[in-house]
């Protein structure tokens, strides 16, 4: 048995997309709801029915998409409400009124369209989400080894593919600014996880033990219903949550 | 003009992918000031969807025993067959280990040797081999096409995303400014030395000036001109291609090789990994017979990517596709593998599967079909990677035509080859910097900028009842994937000629409806289509007059392979206001190997009428008359001549 429970779309419903507009470089543009009518078509995706919309209705629609498999984290967008990749998000899992806003907490590009880049890059900045490594790199040398099961397990966590949905869902980060949110503990969890990183639990403790990092979540977990890529989020948490008392 | 309209750097680079990252760094590291444009956030950019692996000959487990840089050689000279610099394959082959080693260091999650029992599947068996323990938590190797050992190092079916995570988190480290939403629309020079790139803020739509010491393109492949029939990302428009082009001077090579991936989802066109079959996966008719096996019944289904294609489209043509709404397709079949397999190993294919066709790989099969996936071709560089013509200008990763990929490029050899290109590139380009000031008159970017915005004005003030820009790319990309495909024949080529000479001439009259200031998508997507046009005519016109089949430009018309007239490299230059591009030929460079058959496709063949010596004696000649510049050491310096008749 597949996934998919409808794969017979043959109804061909007519669906109706309620889109937020807003041009921030156009000072005559203010927020607004833009109303368009499409035909549904077989596994028709929202990265699908936005270029339909874009190509045949209106082509100043700001929205962005990259990849349009899941991996490149470009097309969060709040569809009717909730955080999502449209990319991944069929219509035909939605009703045939589909409302569409841009993600909150990021800034407004335009239309549909967020900087996750410059946040997220700053976010690495904060946590200094990179190796520390002891030494320098011996290109003559063989690689350092690593059990596969320790691989496996920063794998996981690093599969973050920094969409923002999660930062969107999030209560705190929705009004708390330089919260890290799910997704900025999950990556101080793939980092305090790597053999590889010097730091210490007391230099982890600076960093995560803090309002802005996992003591600030107020346990909400709306990140771990909406990530697009079902990061073990809980876990993550909780485990930087002990690793934090431990250091304490 | 606003005073910060124009700002100076010592390396800029264009792209923020592995390759245009791994550039930065290395200027970085020496010292220099760089500066990284990007259309999107660097952790967005295709090599994200990498999925399988990076070809690196470490030799860690039980089937890549034995492996060397020189198998490695051998078996990218004859994926690319014989169309490659075996020059910068040695380099590349040589420089692949460093490369997966330095990313391990940066934080990759490479999957590791597990010792003891390990169950595969090979050509159609289950097979236990026990890996030594003395290997365990080394990097791990998967099967990949057209290779003979196990060499393709992985982290899940994530490798592209793992590597280009740890990779930005280097360039973060290093502290190095990155300005997305940012596009390259122009290349500041004077005919010949560039000086850095006009460029388009894709949040306000303003323009601005980049002087720079060496500019370095790695904007990745031009998958777009094949429209929705590729796997590439929509970013994927050559953008870097077409200005390197339109500097009139610079030649673009072997823009007819154009690999299509076997395995693409159907109908969207969505990335398979090759590691799927690398793993034991299975293609399958409509019958659900595999019928590689007869095809090539050494290699079976892990041939390299150009034969399987065309296997896999004969199949289709005899009827033995499978029908569906959108078109036949085949099967790719990893139910054997396992639930744990694919959704470790292979997690990404899983998630895809289920997410875009709604289909249970464990339990169901998954429908494919071969789809444009890379550009072998690119901006022609040097050995050192610094583009014919244009002293200052460096090209890496798949933007340019170093070329290690000759006219198929083997499986994770891209991964790789971002990375090796990143390293030796990116240092002579540093090297370049250090070296040089920028010396140059403020009206030469000032007068990109107002040319810039003077194109851009061009499309917002033009009137009337002309076509639609996405119109035109319609019809361009109906075009490449019905006429420019994996088959190809005279007639057919010179029909997509023709039309896309006249798409280019429709391209002028174009009328965009959104006149709105900002970013504008319509406007933005119009500036590049010329380009895009340009590049799809270059790819055309290469093809049509390539009289021979080699990798994965075929010629129904000319099915041999033709080393007595063909054993050479297309370059392509646009001249200044000239209509059509002019095409030239070059020696592919010195030859160690000598030409021969792959180990799999077609044994026919028209052999060399010169021998190698003479061959060998004009390719410093025809390079330099062609517009190559010197490179940093002699050629052939870097070759092992005759290393591989110690393993063959």
């Amino acid at each position: 048995m597949g996934f998919l429970e409808e794969r017979d779309l043959t109804d061909g419903r007519r669906l109706k997309f309620e889109i937020f507009r807003f041009n921030p470089e156009d000072s005559e543009s203010a927020p607004h709801l833009d109303v368009f009518e499409i035909d549904e078509q077989p596994y028709m995706s929202l990265y699908i029915a936005l270029n339909v919309i874009r190509e045949t209705l209106d082509p100043s629609l700001m929205f962005d998409f990259a990849c349009r498999s899941a991996i490149c984290g470009s097309c969060g967008m709040l569809v009717n409400g909730r955080p999502a990749l449209g990319c991944k998000t069929l219509t035909s899992a939605l009703p045939e009124t589909i409302r569409l806003h841009p993600l909150p907490v990021f800034k407004l590009v335009g239309d549909l369209s967020v900087d996750t880049g410059v946040w997220f890059r700053e976010m690495v900045e904060n946590t200094e989400a990179w190796i520390h490594a002891q030494q320098a790199f011996d290109p003559d040398g063989q690689e350092e080894r690593m059990p596969d099961e320790v691989a496996q397990k920063i794998y996981e966590s690093d599969r973050c593919i920094e969409c923002g949905c999660c930062i969107a869902a999030c209560g705190l980060a929705n009004i708390e600014d330089g919260f890290l949110g799910a997704a900025g503990l999950n990556r101080i969890c793939r980092f305090a996880l790597d053999p590889r990183d010097s730091r210490d639990d007391s230099e982890w403790f600076e960093v995560v033990a803090t309002e802005r990092g996992v003591f600030g979540c107020i346990g909400l977990m709306a990140c771990d219903d909406v990530c697009p890529k079902e990061l073990p989020l809980l876990e993550h948490y909780a485990w930087l949550r002990r690793r934090a008392l431990r250091a304490s | 003009m606003k005073p910060d309209s124009m700002i100076a750097t010592d390396v800029l680079v264009i792209g923020g992918g592995l390759a245009g990252e791994r550039a930065a760094i290395a200027a970085a590291e020496a010292g220099l000031d760089v500066l990284i444009l990007s259309l999107v956030p660097p952790r967005r950019s295709h090599s994200c969807a990498a999925q399988g692996g990076m070809q690196a000959a470490l030799g860690n487990c039980v089937k890549a025993d034995g492996d060397s840089p020189t198998l490695h050689f051998l078996d990218t000279v004859r994926g690319s067959d014989w169309g490659a610099d075996q020059e910068v394959v040695q380099i590349f082959a040589e420089q692949a280990p460093v490369a997966v080693r330095e990313l391990a260091h940066y934080g990759t999650p490479w999957t590791r040797v597990r010792p003891g029992t390990n169950r595969y599947h090979i050509k159609g068996e289950t097979v236990e081999i026990d890996e030594r323990e003395e290997n365990a938590g080394l990097i791990m190797h998967r099967d990949f096409g057209g290779t003979a050992k196990w060499r393709a190092c992985y982290a899940g079916a994530g490798t592209g995303h793992s590597a280009l995570y740890a990779l930005d988190s280097v360039v973060a480290k290093l502290g190095i400014r990155v300005w997305d939403r940012a596009e390259a629309v122009a290349l500041i020079h004077d005919g010949s030395r560039c000086h850095g790139a006009a460029v388009r803020c894709l949040r306000t739509g303003s323009h601005s000036a980049v002087l720079a010491k060496s500019t370095v393109i790695a904007t990745g492949g031009y998958g777009r001109v094949y429209g929705q029939y590729t796997t590439n990302a929509t970013i994927n428009e050559g953008g870097g291609a077409a200005i390197a082009l339109a500097t009139g001077v610079v030649p673009l090579a072997n823009m007819e090789a154009v690999q299509f991936h076997p395995t693409a989802l159907s109908p969207s066109g969505i990335l398979v990994t090759e590691g799927c079959r690398g793993d034991g996966g299975y293609l399958l008719d409509k019958n659900l017979d595999r019928f590689m096996v007869d095809a090539e019944p050494e290699k079976q289904e892990l041939a390299s990517r150009d034969v399987v294609s065309r296997h896999m489209m004969r199949c289709i043509r005899d009827g033995r596709g499978v029908d569906s709404e959108f078109g036949p397709h085949l099967w790719l079949d990893i139910r054997h593998l396992g639930i744990e397999h694919l959704t470790t190993k292979l997690r990404e294919v899983w998630d895809i599967c289920r997410d875009f066709v709604g289909v249970d790989p464990s339990k169901e099969l998954v429908p494919v079909r071969p789809t444009q996936h890379y550009s072998m071709g690119g901006i022609r560089v040097n050995k050192d990677g610094e583009a014919y013509n244009m002293a200052g200008l460096f090209a890496v990763g798949e933007a340019g035509c170093w070329d290690m990929h000759g006219f198929n490029r083997l499986g994770g050899n891209s991964l790789a080859e971002t990375i090796v290109t990143g390293m030796v590139i990116g240092r002579c380009a540093a090297e370049r910097a250090a070296g040089s000031s920028i010396d140059v008159p403020t009206s030469l970017a000032f007068d990109a900028i107002a040319a810039a915005e003077s194109r851009a004005n061009a499309w917002l003030s033009r009137d009337g009842a002309g076509p639609s820009v996405f119109d035109i790319r319609d019809r361009m990309a109906e075009t490449m994937i019905a006429k420019v495909g994996i088959f190809r024949t005279g007639s057919e080529l010179t029909e997509a000629v023709e039309t896309l000479r006249q798409l280019l001439g429709e391209c002028g009259e174009a009328v965009l409806q959104s006149r709105g200031p900002g970013m504008n998508p319509e406007l933005s997507f119009a500036i590049r289509l010329e380009g895009m046009l340009k590049l799809a005519l270059v790819t055309a016109m290469g093809a049509a007059a390539r009289t021979e089949s080699r990798g994965a430009h075929y010629r129904t018309d000319f099915p041999m392979r033709n080393d007595a007239e063909w054993l050479n490299r297309t370059l392509a230059r646009w001249p200044d206001g000239a209509a059509e591009p002019i095409l030239e030929y070059e020696p592919v460079g010195l030859i160690d190997l000598p030409p021969g058959h792959r180990g799999y496709g077609a044994d026919e063949r028209v052999e060399m009428r010169r021998s190698v010596e003479v061959y060998n004696g004009s390719v410093d000649t025809e390079q330099t008359r062609l517009g190559r510049l010197p490179p940093g050491g002699p050629t052939g310096s870097q070759l092992k001549w005759g290393s591989w008749r110690n393993v063959t």
